[in-house]
């Protein structure tokens, strides 16, 4: 650790600058709890917290299950240190300028270490610690946080790490930029998801697109700032350990053996699976070709089309059918009528809420895809395990 | 998690409160926050026979009114939201002070106010007198999934070590002369952090070993099953059955 020490030595009267007894004593006592916002008691109505308390169950059960079918019983102690590990990361303070300073909120980075399963489960005790012991967001709303911050923001950054880890070459960093991207996509999504909440249970009337822009546009600041420290921290652990980033177990380099000074492939080890080149490239081939089209044609195309009546609702209108069309139930929904409320451009709205559509079907395509092909996958190799 | 190692908002005590089995404290905080959640805004009387009650409890808890009150200032990020909503809700709108009001955004500036801070008054009498391990022990006895306790148990357990840990690396950054002051000091940062995690997964992995190697097949063996009397539960429930009567009250009120 020579670099450490490089400039000049530092003499005893340099060091008391640098380390004043009375300065680190204080700080030794202020080491407590840096609180985070969560939402308290009395902020989304009672019918609203019950079903979101119902989610947050189901999704800490089917993490419970998925988290021990990964770990076995090493699920409580590694989970639990995470956990811990959460939690005093949050305290991390990193200094942004002129005094302020921000701090990881972590369930990115827990999804990209630990993977999404564990990812939830710790980030959802680290929330019900909180709750519990520090009062820090309401036991009535404790179901809205975890569905916010532990659920939403893991699979959403999860599922981007992936989508992106595929896409990109095979380097490490494509992993860093997978993990930066999908740090900042999913703090603005947890804002989303609770403007949602607070679209169908919120207890006051503020406009729902006043609502909307406040939370995605503070979040979407507090995102870069997560989306930086989340990749820099899981760049610092791949250098040193990269068995132990859960997103990025594929990327393994392979064995290489140094042979009267050729380097040659080590043979694989019995059992291993390799998926041809071929085939993978093909893979990622589509899934950039999918992405790219659908994105262009929600963008791009709604961008012109938007603004025009859509077929039906244009011979509606013509016919005055549409003066007895009651407005649908969801006609208050942020993405109501396919145009992001308060965006006065139609076009740029309607390209917008395209955009964020596709998104969403994206990610939600994907997670069913991963799922059933990863179910495929171990009954494939099931028999082989068994062999080894 | 030993004597000496109770958590900062825990206060030791031999009160009635501290006395009762930590499920029936915990059924009686939860159900108390969801009856005020039930309540109709309207009701602003309900709100103060609910204070009133609460203010019961921490006297028979024994705990000082300035400790409860120094732990509500941890509401203070959403006191400043609520201050905001009169400004932006939409609705009719009156003059107060020469400033135009919604009449809606002050119902929910209200709203959330008194629920915020009756429910972190609620937490903080029950963080300040239960045991942390009493307080798993309770969540075990309410049937939330042994595995998630566990979890719940491992990261009270483990908590101050890894953030003694983590002070550690920063003693180590600063001795050397380091001292973060912006953006560009982020990579030394995030190294640590990097460090923390893996030596965190490390420690889980060598306890595991520990618990391997000492007969731990998945599961802990229960030691001291926490039980209640029909009595106790009768005198934990009482708060939220006052409430309820109250929140009934403002209903039909």
């Amino acid at each position: 650790m020579s670099h450490i020490f490089r400039g000049a030595p530092l003499g005893p009267e340099s060091l008391r600058q640098l380390f004043p007894v009375t300065r680190s004593c204080k700080l030794f006592a202020t080491s407590h709890y840096h609180r985070t916002v969560h939402v308290p008691d009395g902020f989304i109505d009672a019918p609203t917290s019950v079903v979101t308390g119902a989610v947050a169950a189901a999704a800490v059960a089917v993490s419970l299950r998925g988290a021990r079918r990964e770990l076995d019983e090493r699920t409580a102690p590694l989970a639990g240190l995470v956990a811990a590990f959460i939690f005093a990361v949050q305290m991390l303070n990193f200094p942004v300028a002129a005094g302020t300073s921000g701090h990881l909120l972590g369930g990115a980075l827990a999804a990209i270490l630990v993977g999404p399963f564990t990812g939830v489960l710790c980030v959802s005790v680290v929330l019900l610690m909180q709750g519990i012991l520090f009062a820090d967001g309401g036991l009535t709303a404790l179901g809205v946080n975890i569905t916010n911050m532990a659920v939403v923001t893991t699979i959403v950054a999860y599922g981007f790490f992936r989508a992106l880890v595929k896409l990109l070459p095979r380097t490490g960093r494509s992993v860093t930029i997978a993990s930066f991207v999908a740090a900042l996509v999913s703090v603005p999504a947890a804002a989303l998801s609770f403007t949602l909440m607070y679209a169908v249970g919120g207890t006051t009337d503020v406009s729902i697109g006043k609502v909307a822009g406040a939370m995605v546009g503070v979040h979407i600041l507090i995102g870069i700032g997560e989306a930086a420290i989340t990749a820099l921290t899981v760049g610092a652990v791949i250098a040193v350990r990269p068995d132990l980033v859960y997103g990025a177990r594929d990327l393994r380099q392979r064995l290489k053996l140094r042979v009267n000074g050729a380097l040659v492939d080590a043979p694989a080890p019995e059992g291993a699976r390799t998926t041809p080149v071929a085939a993978r490239a093909s893979r990622r081939a589509l899934w950039i070709t999918g992405l790219v089209t659908s994105l262009v044609l929600a963008g791009f195309v709604s961008f012109y089309a938007s603004a025009d009546p859509d077929g039906l609702e244009k011979v509606a209108a013509d016919n005055g059918i549409d003066k007895k069309a009651e407005e649908h139930s969801s006609a208050d929904s942020p993405l109501a009528d396919y145009g992001v409320k308060d965006v006065d451009d139609a076009r740029l709205s309607g390209g917008l809420a395209g955009v964020i559509g596709v998104g969403v079907t994206v990610v939600a395509g994907s997670t069913v895809f991963w799922a059933v092909r990863r179910r495929r996958t171990a009954d494939d190799v099931s028999p082989v395990s068994t062999s080894v | 998690m030993g004597a000496g190692h109770a958590h900062k908002l825990y206060r030791h005590g031999h009160s009635p409160v501290h006395g009762l089995p930590p499920h029936t404290k915990l059924a009686a905080t939860f159900a108390f926050v969801v009856v005020v959640v039930s309540t109709p805004r309207e009701a602003m009387w309900a709100f103060g026979l609910y204070a009133v009650l609460l203010a019961g409890v921490a006297y028979l808890a024994r705990v000082p009114a300035g400790f409860l009150l120094k732990r509500l200032l941890i509401e203070v990020p959403f006191v400043a939201f609520a201050v905001l909503m009169p400004f932006v809700a939409e609705g009719e709108r009156v003059e107060v002070l020469g400033m135009s009001l919604s009449v809606s955004g002050l119902w929910g500036a209200w709203n959330v106010l008194a629920k915020g801070t009756l429910g972190v008054a609620a937490s903080v009498l029950l963080a300040s007198t239960t045991e942390l391990r009493e307080l798993l022990l309770g969540l075990q006895r309410l049937n939330l999934p042994p595995l998630l306790v566990q979890i719940a148990s491992f990261m009270i357990r483990y908590g101050d070590v890894i953030t003694d840990e983590m002070r550690r690396m920063r003693i180590a950054r600063e001795s050397r002369g380091f001292e973060a002051r912006g953006v560009r000091h982020w990579g030394v940062l995030a190294k640590s952090a990097g460090a923390l995690f893996i030596r965190s997964y490390e420690r889980g992995e060598r306890v595991h070993l520990a618990m391997v190697s000492r007969g731990y097949a998945g599961s802990m063996p229960v030691i001291d099953e926490v039980t209640a009397s029909r009595a106790q539960w009768t005198y934990a429930l009482a708060l939220p059955l006052a409430a309820l009567v109250v929140c009934l009250l403002g209903w039909t009120l």
